[in-house]
């Protein structure tokens, strides 16, 4: 399998990523940078977390407008595997490619610690290798996370499913409507997710429940 | 030219914890009348156009394109 790396402006998490991809998958992850028009063939395309073009206007609102994601666009759109993490998710919503919105955490406050996740539907592309309602661990990193829909896209995205991760015990850090810390598309191919499974997948990183995310992605058995 | 001012503002029923700041810090102030705050954004712009029914049109889509996020923005637009 092969996978593409999404850099733009302002992200900071990408070598996180990238190093996360190559351990995992033993391949180098291609880039891509914020004008190319083209991503090359790959089967899973994946935007890093940070503070693209400075969070200016909205959190991933001028990213969303970049080349760079019109081309992931072209490429979801064909059925292409599509990981949003942080940041990446919050591109994701301001380009269209994921309902709701993510807006400032309730406490105003930047949040940056460990939270327990519950797997809400282990039947994706991303969560075949977790058990359902499996809790796992997971770090969070940041100020924008407190997901909202409409009441109407609320109600369609848990009767489909859509909701894969939820924040779990109480360690629900921002606010998000239904403890909802992430959700694929109605396609199933794209995932947003605010917290950083790709910093916890080794032991030195203290544990390693976010690898099963990439290994699920990137079809590698359990 | 013409000189326009987008106003973007969020849905009702949609929570603003910066507008709740605030509503707090005025009351702390002593302002006990303020009953609720909502927070938005103030954009000017000016445009090098002259026909104002296009440049109302072309607010709009920027509005719709990139000022505002209509999942949970509304916004105004006002031609000087």
């Amino acid at each position: 399998m092969k996978s593409a790396v999404v850099l733009l402006p302002g992200l900071n998490r990408d070598r996180d990523m990238i190093a996360a991809l190559t351990k995992i998958s033993g391949k180098a992850p291609v880039t891509v940078w914020e004008t190319d028009t083209e991503i090359p063939d790959v089967d899973l395309i994946v935007i890093p977390g940070g503070f693209s073009y400075g969070d200016y206007l909205r959190c991933g609102a001028i990213a969303a407008r970049m080349p760079a994601l019109r081309a992931v666009a072209e490429k979801a759109a064909k059925g292409v595997m599509v990981i949003g993490v942080c940041n990446g998710f919050q591109i994701l919503v301001e380009s269209g490619l994921l309902p709701g919105a993510l807006m400032r955490n309730t406490s105003l406050k930047f949040v940056c610690r460990e939270v327990k996740l519950s797997v809400a539907n282990a039947n994706t592309a991303f969560t075949r290798n977790y058990q359902p309602g499996q809790i796992i661990r997971c770090p969070v990193a940041h100020h924008d996370g407190n997901y909202f829909a409409d009441a109407e896209t609320l109600a369609r995205i848990e009767d489909n499913g859509q909701v894969v991760f939820r924040y779990a015990e109480g360690t629900n850090p921002n606010g998000s409507i239904n403890d909802i810390a992430g959700i694929v598309s109605d396609k199933g191919n794209v995932l947003g997710l605010m917290p950083h499974p790709e910093n916890l997948i080794e032991a030195a990183h203290g544990g390693s429940d976010g690898r099963a995310l990439f290994e699920s992605a990137l079809g590698i058995a359990a | 030219m013409i000189k326009a001012r987008v106003t973007v503002t969020l849905k009702n029923g949609v929570l603003d914890p910066q507008g709740k700041a605030i509503e707090h810090a005025l009351g702390g102030l002593g302002f006990g009348c303020v009953g609720s705050v909502r927070q938005g954004k103030v954009f000017d712009l000016e445009l090098n156009a002259t026909d104002k029914t296009k440049a109302e049109a072309d607010l709009k889509a920027m509005c719709d394109k990139l000022l505002a996020n209509t999942v949970i923005e509304n916004y105004a637009v006002e031609i000087a």
